[in-house]
């Protein structure tokens, strides 16, 4: 009984259809000029981005070479990739092994070398040296990359391992279906001082430094301590935005593993959900089977990121 | 000058995350380290294999290889530099100011809306660029657009991460003092330019590095949407110049090329990351 009382009252208390969109026109009418400051962005936006983007997910439901005007097959794109493309369940398994080790570590990473080049004087040039790997070009990663794994006595791990009589003979590092993931996972980390990296050393700069002082004043004894308590739960913002950005990168990966081991790789070794894609897109032009694996490739990282934003909300704390 | 420094509180400089900070430093600037050692190898050492990672007899003769194979080419160099600066200037500019001017009210507003809108943006990052590139060509196209400038700027403008970024960082910035700026008559829009942009330079300097990247290096969009040859901007003029066979031929002076090309962006990157630094936007409120 007591129980249908609540109910009823929230029933009651919750404002009807009528009075909430009259309220919405109000607060529109109240902030007419924010619409206005997003209008040159919204424009842009739609035009460029969301008008391609569902023009894609319209094509996934086609067939679409290119050449000719896509058909309408329905839902046989998303039939086939689940159920008769052995190759893509290679590929989705291969990325999300990929996603579950290079995500988190890099994510960590990122945090904590902005966090300790923070709490230096002269972090200029700490900063440039951890972000080069992202300024310069894949052509110059993989002339380092792959000379150190070349599969020869030329490549440096190779001799140095005969050198010191760990091995007889050279391994094919780049060849082998065993070493060619954790390469690829390797240098992905080695990459990863992105775009997350920078805006934690932005945001770790914007912190209230006061913020610590009454920390220290309520029993916080240690930097550990500080960041557990204060650092990261100041930080939410960004790190809800170095989470995605990690998501992103590490459900996304293709040119590393396509520069180190080749398109397609041997074996399927390193074949990940994008270089499917690539070779869907690029290799075969098939655009609508394509655009179908982009669709559920949204679909995983959206979902991924939903989690994130609800553990890294930060409703009215500000 | 010594009081002064006396004077402040003295922060021991921990030099143990210098040392092992500097190390894992050495490992990652490998690569800016060869692009400019490369620059400076004769031919001979640059086919060494494997190659070294020093010089033995630096020269300059990639440089002057550049200049003589760009002399040749039939449109004046200095036009791929104007068009690459050109754009990068306007997109890098216009990117900042509308994704700035976005996110304000992402952040802040309590307008219908804005919540979906932001989900859309967050949305956007994560859908492949490689598949939707063909629409966009088409609507480029029918917008006729192609072969101008406008196909190089606009959809430059139109990158979702900027707004993500943004917004986030603006969410920072403290309501109350938002607040009281209203109470004390400023328009939205003096809000925005006197308030707002000030607190978050750490955030827009960020951005703006980004944003510097993504355009500086767009070797896509000129390729896509421009057909002429003086519609080309520098990243692409370089890499048809060198590639190919005329990546052996010419090993020197693309080498060359590919430190100029970057050294713009390390500039960049060191100037705006010196002003990532406080703005103090917790001082205004006791």
């Amino acid at each position: 009984m007591a129980q249908v009382t609540q109910v009823g009252a929230r029933v009651a208390s919750k404002p009807s259809f009528k009075a909430r969109f009259q309220e919405s026109v109000r607060y529109a009418k109240q902030w007419r000029s924010h619409y206005v400051f997003m209008a040159p962005f919204i424009t842009l936006f739609t035009i460029f981005t969301i008008i391609p983007v569902l023009s894609s997910i319209y094509l996934s439901f086609t067939y679409f070479n290119v050449l000719q005007p896509p058909k309408w097959i329905g839902w046989s794109n998303y039939a086939l990739l689940f159920l008769e493309d052995d190759i893509f369940l290679i590929a989705l398994k291969n990325t999300l092994v990929f996603a579950i080790i290079t995500g988190p570590v890099s994510f960590f990473m990122q945090f904590a070398l902005a966090w300790l080049i923070n709490s230096l004087k002269y972090r200029t040039g700490y900063t440039l040296a951890f972000y080069a790997p992202s300024i310069t070009s894949g052509l110059v990663m993989s002339n380092i990359w792959k000379i150190l794994f070349s599969s020869d006595m030329y490549g440096y791990l190779n001799y140095f391992l005969t050198r010191i009589g760990a091995i007889t003979q050279p391994v094919l590092w780049l060849q082998d279906v065993d070493t060619m993931m954790p390469i690829v996972i390797l240098v992905s980390l080695w990459m990863s001082m992105g775009a997350g990296f920078l805006s934690f050393l932005a945001g770790l700069q914007n912190m209230n430094e006061e913020l610590y002082e009454a920390g220290r004043m309520d029993g916080i004894r240690n930097r550990l301590q500080e960041v557990w308590y204060i650092t990261l739960p100041m930080m939410k913002p960004q790190l809800l935005f170095g989470a995605v950005m990690a998501v992103v990168r590490a459900l996304e990966v293709s040119s590393v593993a396509i520069s180190l081991t080749g398109l397609p790789s041997p074996l399927y070794a390193t074949h990940t959900i994008m270089t499917h894609l690539q070779d869907y897109a690029f290799i075969r032009f098939e655009m609508g089977y394509a655009s179908a694996i982009s669709v559920v490739l949204f679909v995983m990282m959206f979902s991924l990121s939903r989690f994130f934003m609800r553990v890294l909300s930060t409703k009215d704390e500000y | 000058m010594r009081l002064r420094f006396r004077r402040r509180k003295i922060k021991r400089e921990p030099i143990g995350i210098y040392i092992v900070l500097g190390l894992i430093a050495l490992v990652m600037i490998l690569p800016l380290y060869l692009l400019v050692i490369n620059a400076f190898k004769p031919l001979e050492e640059l086919f060494l294999f494997p190659p070294r990672y020093y010089v033995m007899n630096p020269t300059t003769t990639n440089f002057t290889d550049l200049l003589v194979a760009t002399n040749a080419a039939w449109i004046p160099f200095s036009r791929y530099l104007f068009n690459s600066v050109f754009i990068t200037v306007v997109v890098v500019t216009a990117h900042v100011v509308v994704a700035c001017m976005c996110a304000y009210p992402l952040a802040k507003s309590r307008a219908p809306g804005v919540k979906l809108i932001f989900n859309f943006v967050v949305a956007s990052l994560m859908f492949s660029p490689l598949v939707t590139n063909i629409p966009r060509y088409l609507i480029v196209n029918s917008l006729g657009m192609i072969d101008t400038y406008w196909a190089l700027i606009l959809p430059g403008i139109a990158g979702s991460m900027g707004v993500f970024l943004m917004k986030q960082f603006l969410e920072q910035v403290p309501t109350s003092l938002i607040e009281a700026a209203r109470i004390d008559g400023s328009s939205e829009w003096n809000l925005f330019w006197k308030l707002i942009m000030p607190l978050s330079r750490p955030a827009w300097a960020t951005l703006t590095i980004f944003a510097w990247l993504s355009s500086w290096n767009d070797e896509w969009s000129p390729l896509v949407f421009t057909r002429s040859e003086a519609m080309k901007t520098l990243p692409l003029a370089i890499h048809t110049m060198f590639s190919g066979s005329n990546i052996i031929a010419r090993a020197g002076a693309s080498a060359a090329a590919s430190l100029l090309q970057t050294a713009p962006t390390i500039m960049i990157f060191l100037f705006l990351q010196k002003r990532v630094i406080s703005t103090m936007a917790h001082a205004g409120i006791k």
